[in-house]
């Protein structure tokens, strides 16, 4: 595949984009099993949520 | 299930939770097919292979105005509504949103200078693109800085409808001024001015960015959900040492 003279502008727009998209998905992956462990820790110590006690 | 099940945050999460890797699934399988059909497409006559950049440009900008539309549709529902779910959605969907936006004005950029000469004008879609893009750091500021998450809330909702106005400005700019910008060439009277070897790949594209996009804010809504249930135990924990 030839990109002509401009191939640097090109390969840069497409660089660019697969790093904004692996940052945001990055950033939901982690954030999700941050949140996930911080639950995980709350209830091992007991805590739990109000509509969670009603339910038992 | 109906639409009332679904406001409650536990059925969603439910729901997310089996839809969320199909999505993921379906929007890999779209990006693959598309990126093949985007580097096939031939070059353009006018513009050299430098019409590839139009392949990420053009689903970033509609998915930067489509971030915000649905911002606005959850601004109301926090406003109106009062609903905690609509609060999430709009959430969620700011900083996805924003980087979407961002895409588009840096990719806009690249393929600017080798087919206009210059990386940026002030012309009024740019303009109002980069106005957008200023808003959703706005909108993530409220969300982020605020010491009361509700008042935060609230704030970020009446932003999002104000800036809203920005959206049909982005759309016509470039019927109403005398811009840099091409006129719309996709969605208008008479049909699509582009050719269907590299329409059809463009559209493949913006399906999968769309897919990409919903993919992501429902993983979002998920983990806003997740962390709004952290921060009540936590405080519930802090009342309950406290008594």
């Amino acid at each position: 595949m030839n990109l002509g003279p401009h191939a640097d502008f090109i390969v840069a727009a497409y660089a660019l984009t697969a790093f904004v998209v692996a940052t945001m998905v990055a950033w939901v992956v982690l954030d999700h099993s941050a949140q996930r462990r911080m639950l995980g820790d709350l209830e091992e110590r007991g805590v739990t949520r109000r509509s969670q006690r009603s339910g038992s | 299930m109906n639409i009332i099940d679904l406001s409650n945050p536990t059925r969603f999460l439910n729901l997310v939770n089996r839809v969320l890797p199909w999505l993921a699934a379906a929007t890999a399988i779209l990006f693959a097919a598309g990126l093949y059909r985007a580097m096939g497409a031939p070059d353009d006559y006018q513009q050299g292979a430098t019409v590839k950049i139009m392949f990420l440009h053009v689903p970033a900008a509609w998915l930067g105005m489509l971030g915000w539309t649905v911002m606005s549709v959850a601004a109301l529902g926090t406003l109106v509504w009062r609903h905690p779910l609509a609060d999430v959605a709009g959430k969620a969907a700011a900083p996805i949103g924003a980087a979407f936006t961002f895409i588009c004005l840096v990719t806009g950029s690249l393929w600017g200078r080798p087919t206009w000469g210059t990386y940026w004008v002030w012309d009024a879609r740019l303009t109002s693109v980069l106005v957008l893009f200023l808003l959703y750091l706005g909108v993530l500021a409220l969300y982020w800085t605020a010491e009361d998450p509700g008042r935060g809330s609230r704030a970020a909702a009446v932003l999002t409808l104000v800036g809203a106005v920005n959206l049909p400005i982005i759309k016509f700019s470039v019927d109403w001024w005398n811009t840099l910008h091409q006129p719309a060439s996709i969605l208008r009277m008479g049909g699509s001015a582009i050719d269907p070897s590299i329409l059809t790949p463009l559209l493949i594209m913006a399906a999968a960015f769309t897919l990409l996009f919903f993919t992501l804010h429902l993983a979002a809504m998920r983990n806003e959900i997740l962390r709004r249930r952290v921060r009540t135990m936590r405080m519930m924990q802090a009342q309950e040492a406290r008594a």
